[in-house]
């Protein structure tokens, strides 16, 4: 299988700081994996890199089937070509309805003049309304998203991601701030995405990650620590000395 | 599901377009070329001009209401507009006028001679008798017209590209379109300059080849010129804001990080907008100034736009017909009271003159706005129409801004 993500001995440092240390990681096309480490361990700045949020020192991050490197690309050019992702907080445009977020993010040209020039079809509206069903929000589509709760706010950005189509996912602490029934919910989504897609949660509740049952890597200052099964880095001495043993 | 047509998604547009035209109507039957001559043409003049102001408010609010940058330089675009009409305008009375002198000469004048008196004639009162570079095309009204959308365009088009890319925001950009306003007045006070530095073009009132037409029906032509231009950019306005376009933008307002995250190329939106704001801007400019006769550098100094500001701010950001409320009510309360006719108001002693004081009573008008309406005159039809923002009371029940309130988890 080749992959769909190919991170390449990248570093970068603020101020002297290093916040990523000779990182590689690669992701197959349809995959789901998750990132764990303690605070500070550079799972942020790493999901920054490849949305194009900060340019690292050096390194390269390659994408896709041609392998095209994301590292001369803007965040916009980035998210078009195919990588969502879901921040910790919910982001959404509250003063807007909820059918308009999701419109927003529906997969269409993005381009201003086509997004001027661009009408809801029969079949943009049903893919609303589908979506919507589909994060349970089916009942709200009219209401300003600001007048949602929190956990329907991170069920319409998920909403959002979905629309764009995305081929990666990178997903931040999706577990934070949920019940436990919210969270089953959250898990059995992202087992599912994963099948059409890759998938990258980055976690540190060991609970969650356990759910997911899925291949791990651990970060640790900058840079990957182990790589395997739940059980297979539990094990692994330097794990649990970083991370697991505190 | 079938869409709304454009008038039902927009029951506002209607009532602005019957308001106008009622408007407009009222005003040409009380005027003293078409009607009962109530309105003096002065009035009739101000009342053109006052609408011109509206539109570019409207258009100041694309940028500030809907896309979130307060442009400090918008008037800059405006008085652009103004100077390319004022130099044909000018241009063309000036030959028509040394025409008809030289006419009476032995020998008729070759072309030659005629564009030298000209030149002579326009810019003896800054030393120069050179046409310069600029007036190249001063004698042609259709490529003056063109000029009008073009030059604020560019202008808008290259300022923005720069700033945009950059990543400048917020009060950043503010203070950046405020220096481009106040580097292009400064460097049209000079001389040589092209534009007759601190004169400016006069006698923009009379327009060549209607002299027989006289200035109480012109006005009236204009108060309708400047009617449809604002009813027109009203319904373009309208309608670029109000499908996803206009959804993005707000977005873009909101959080313009998540945007980019979603694959929109922020910075292409802020340009069109930002680009097609100043060619608005640019014909209210160039309807305004030959009904207000003369145009100088002094129309771009910072303050004007600031003006707009506030117009915009008190009418109510965001809301397009707000705006246009705000714009035409302040600024003529504003010429009302600095005007001298409004009665001072006698204190035991002291007495508040308003030519002194409209300027502080304006001021904190806007503070006040500012602090606990910001949604201005606009908010008003927002109440009316159950428009209201969320009630949200009590402390936050989740770990997060945003989170189901106390009050509303018990409803």
């Amino acid at each position: 299988m080749t992959a769909l993500l190919e991170v390449d001995g990248i570093a970068v440092s603020f101020d002297g700081f290093r916040a990523i240390n000779n990182l590689s990681f690669s992701i197959g096309a349809a995959e789901l994996r998750a990132v764990i480490g303690p605070n500070g361990a550079g799972k942020t700045t790493f999901m920054d890199i490849v949305t194009g949020k900060t340019r690292p020192d050096s390194g390269d991050v390659k994408f896709g089937e041609s392998s095209k490197s994301l590292l001369r690309m803007n965040e916009a050019q980035i998210a078009r070509a195919g990588i969502g992702r879901k921040f910790q907080r919910p982001t959404v445009f509250e003063d807007q309805s909820v059918a308009a977020n999701l419109t927003m993010a529906l997969k269409a040209s993005r381009g201003p003049f086509a997004v001027l020039f661009w009408k809801p079809t029969a079949a943009s509206e049903a893919r609303v309304a589908e979506l919507a069903a589909e994060v349970g929000l089916a009942d709200h589509t009219h209401r300003k998203a600001g007048k949602l709760s929190h956990g329907q706010k991170q069920w319409l950005e998920i909403g959002m991601l979905l629309a764009q189509e995305p081929r990666l996912l990178l997903v931040d602490e999706p577990a934070a701030g949920m019940t436990l029934a919210e969270r089953e919910q959250t898990t059995a989504l992202l087992v599912r995405l994963a099948q059409t897609r890759a998938v990258v949660v980055v976690e540190h509740d060991m609970d969650f990650v356990r759910r997911l049952d899925c291949k791990v890597t651990v970060l640790h200052q900058g840079s990957v620590l182990a790589e395997g099964s739940l059980d297979h880095v539990t094990r692994n001495p330097d794990v649990i000395e970083v991370y697991l043993g505190r | 599901m079938t869409r709304q047509p454009f008038i039902l998604r927009n029951p506002s547009a209607l009532v602005v377009l019957a308001l106008l035209a009622a408007f407009t109507l009222a005003v040409t039957l009380m005027s003293a070329a078409y009607g009962s001559g109530v309105i003096p043409t002065s009035t009739v003049k101000v009342l053109g001009k006052t609408l011109c102001l509206a539109l570019a408010a409207l258009a100041m609010d694309l940028v500030w209401g809907y896309l979130g940058i307060l442009s400090l330089g918008q008037m800059a675009f405006f008085a652009l507009g103004g100077y390319m009409i004022g130099q044909w305008l000018m241009y063309a009375r000036t030959e028509a006028i040394v025409a008809a002198s030289l006419s009476g000469n032995p020998i008729p004048p070759t072309a030659q001679e005629l564009r030298e008196a000209v030149a002579n004639q326009i810019f003896g009162v800054v030393g120069s008798a050179d046409l310069p570079l600029v007036w190249s095309f001063a004698h042609s009204l259709t490529a003056q017209l063109v000029l009008v959308v073009v030059v604020p365009g560019l202008l808008a088009l290259v300022f923005g590209w720069l700033a945009f890319r950059s990543r400048v925001n917020g009060v950043y950009l503010s203070i950046l379109t405020q220096a481009m306003t106040l580097a292009l007045a400064l460097w049209l006070f000079q001389n040589d300059s092209g534009f007759r530095g601190n004169n400016g073009l006069s006698g923009l009132q009379n327009i060549p080849g209607l002299d027989g037409v006289g200035q109480a029906r012109l006005s009236i032509w204009f108060l309708w010129a400047s009617a449809a231009a604002l009813a027109l950019f009203y319904v373009l306005a309208a309608w670029v804001v109000g499908g996803k376009f206009g959804s993005v933008i707000r977005a873009i307002r909101d959080d313009e990080t998540r945007v980019r995250f979603l694959g929109y190329p922020v910075e292409g939106f802020k340009l069109a907008v930002f680009t097609l704001a100043a060619m608005i801007t640019a014909i209210a400019g160039a309807l305004y100034y030959p009904q207000a006769g003369i145009i100088n550098p002094a129309e771009l100094m910072p303050i004007a736009s600031i003006y707009l500001a506030v117009w915009v701010a008190i009418g109510g950001r965001g809301r397009l017909y707000g705006v246009m409320i705000g714009a035409i009510v302040v600024s003529l309360l504003s010429s009302w009271f600095t005007g001298g006719r409004a009665p001072s108001i006698h204190l035991p002693g002291y007495t508040v003159n308003w030519v002194d004081w409209w300027q502080v009573a304006l001021g904190l008008c806007f503070v006040l706005v500012t602090l606990f309406a910001p949604k201005g005159i606009a908010g008003i039809f927002d109440r009316l129409a159950g428009i209201l923002p969320p009630r949200r009371h009590g402390r936050d029940l989740g770990p997060d801004q945003g989170a189901l309130q106390e009050q509303e988890a018990k409803a």
